[in-house]
């Protein structure tokens, strides 16, 4: 790992104080993705700024018919939370499986959509449930936010501090894991809202991506036998190892129904 | 070099470090404590698992600095007055060890999949072991063993 210098901020203004007055600086959440991107030599920042201890990136609260929850809350956190698991099951049930219960007790929302791995679970919760990504500056749509591989709609040294989500009628999501990493091969999640069903789908492509054959054909039916006959088309879609653009084509529409099939 | 406080085991550790010096380095080669492991240092294997402020992480995957002010508990720190910890005990009955090198982290997290899971069955046992890898004993052990020790704690908080 290359040296680096690490800075500690107590409050969202310090953090970008800090990230103004350092040279290449980097912010670091909860470390899960950034470690071990560090420890391979695939980043070199001048300046590690840690903002997992603001406390006003933590909690999980519902404001005005939304779930809005702290930038800075672990992923087991979002599992275990009542309010959650209540309010959007699928929502807790995609945190809860993200990678294992140390990741999880390390991990959190905001590191995780602000590195937009395409692999990611997050991003296809935050893109089906339409949720707002808030900084101290701004409020962004999720249909804005995603920008493609590792890109977000974030300026340089913009720190998310929250994201609010729609709560939906019934949600579920469901991932088919790389056996070793737990990374999704394709992950689907699906919302189902009073005024339609939105499907976003992460893993497959270079980044998350919403399928509106399905939405469409969900919001007349939401059932398994609505998406009989869709299917996506393996163009674009990723191909390595792991399995081919075709197979990854024929997963997004497995995961859709089995997602469908348990929403609740 | 930067000052990093921490409490390891109730004793409390100050050291000078450097600032990319990951918790397990300051734990093994500062601290001594030698028990915790590193096995893939990719985060995926789980050897390294410690407590830090009562939540099970990969040691590897965590800067010391991170952990200024926290408590941490190792494997060193389970053992009360020469008793093995129940976890431990239930590993030595049940075969949950062969060669040894992943029993810290598998102990360690084991110990936390029983304070968080109150009513343990087999499936949510291999679940949760997801971030621990043992390449002896096929885990049949290891699974016995974390049971077992879920019904020995309860009994004795009884």
């Amino acid at each position: 790992m290359y040296p680096f210098s690490f800075k500690r901020a107590a409050t969202v203004a310090e953090a970008a104080d800090l990230f103004k007055g350092s040279d290449d600086p980097q912010y670091l959440a909860g470390g899960q993705t950034l470690i071990p991107t560090l420890k391979q030599r695939l980043a070199a920042p001048s300046d590690l700024i840690e903002v997992s201890r603001i406390e006003s990136l933590k909690g999980i609260s519902e404001d005005g018919g939304q779930i809005v929850i702290g930038a800075g809350v672990s992923h087991a956190e979002v599992a275990a939370s009542e309010l959650v698991r209540a309010r959007i099951p699928g929502l807790a049930g995609l945190a809860g499986e993200i990678g294992d219960p140390h990741v999880r007790h390390r991990g959190t929302l905001g590191g995780s959509i602000a590195n937009n791995d395409p692999a990611a679970d997050y991003p296809a919760a935050v893109l089906a449930l339409g949720a707002e990504v808030r900084t101290a500056a701004r409020s962004i749509a999720a249909d804005d936010y995603f920008l493609g591989m590792f890109e977000t709609a974030l300026e340089e040294g913009e720190l998310i501090t929250s994201v609010a989500f729609k709560v939906p009628e019934a949600s579920a999501y469901a991932k088919f894991p790389n056996p070793a990493s737990r990374y999704a091969m394709v992950g689907v999640f699906v919302a189902k809202f009073a005024d339609g069903v939105r499907v976003a789908v992460t893993g497959a492509g270079p980044g998350v991506f919403r399928v509106p054959e399905m939405e469409a054909a969900l919001s007349a039916d939401f059932s398994e036998s609505a998406l009989h006959g869709i299917s996506v088309s393996a163009e674009g879609l990723n191909s390595d190892l792991h399995g081919s653009a075709d197979y990854r084509a024929h997963l997004v529409g497995v995961m859709a129904r089995r997602a469908v099939a348990v929403a609740r | 070099m930067t000052k990093v406080t921490l409490t390891v085991n109730g004793q409390t550790v100050e050291k000078d470090i450097a600032d990319n010096r990951l918790l397990v380095e300051l734990l093994r080669e500062d601290a001594g404590l030698t028990g915790t492991h590193v096995g893939c240092d990719t985060s995926q294997c789980g050897a390294c698992v410690v407590h830090v402020n009562g939540k099970a992480v990969k040691s590897c995957t965590m800067f010391a600095l991170e952990a200024d002010g926290a408590d941490v508990v190792t494997i060193e720190g389970l053992a009360k007055e020469g008793e093995l910890h129940p976890v431990q005990e239930a590993f030595r009955d049940h075969h949950g060890l062969q060669c040894g090198f992943c029993t810290p982290g598998m102990i360690m997290s084991s110990v936390d999949i029983i304070r968080r899971n109150p009513n343990l069955d087999e499936k949510t046992v291999r679940e949760e072991l997801e971030g621990n890898i043992c390449r002896c004993t096929g885990y049949q052990g290891i699974v016995k063993a974390v049971l077992a020790a879920a019904d020995e704690m309860k009994k004795e908080a009884v």
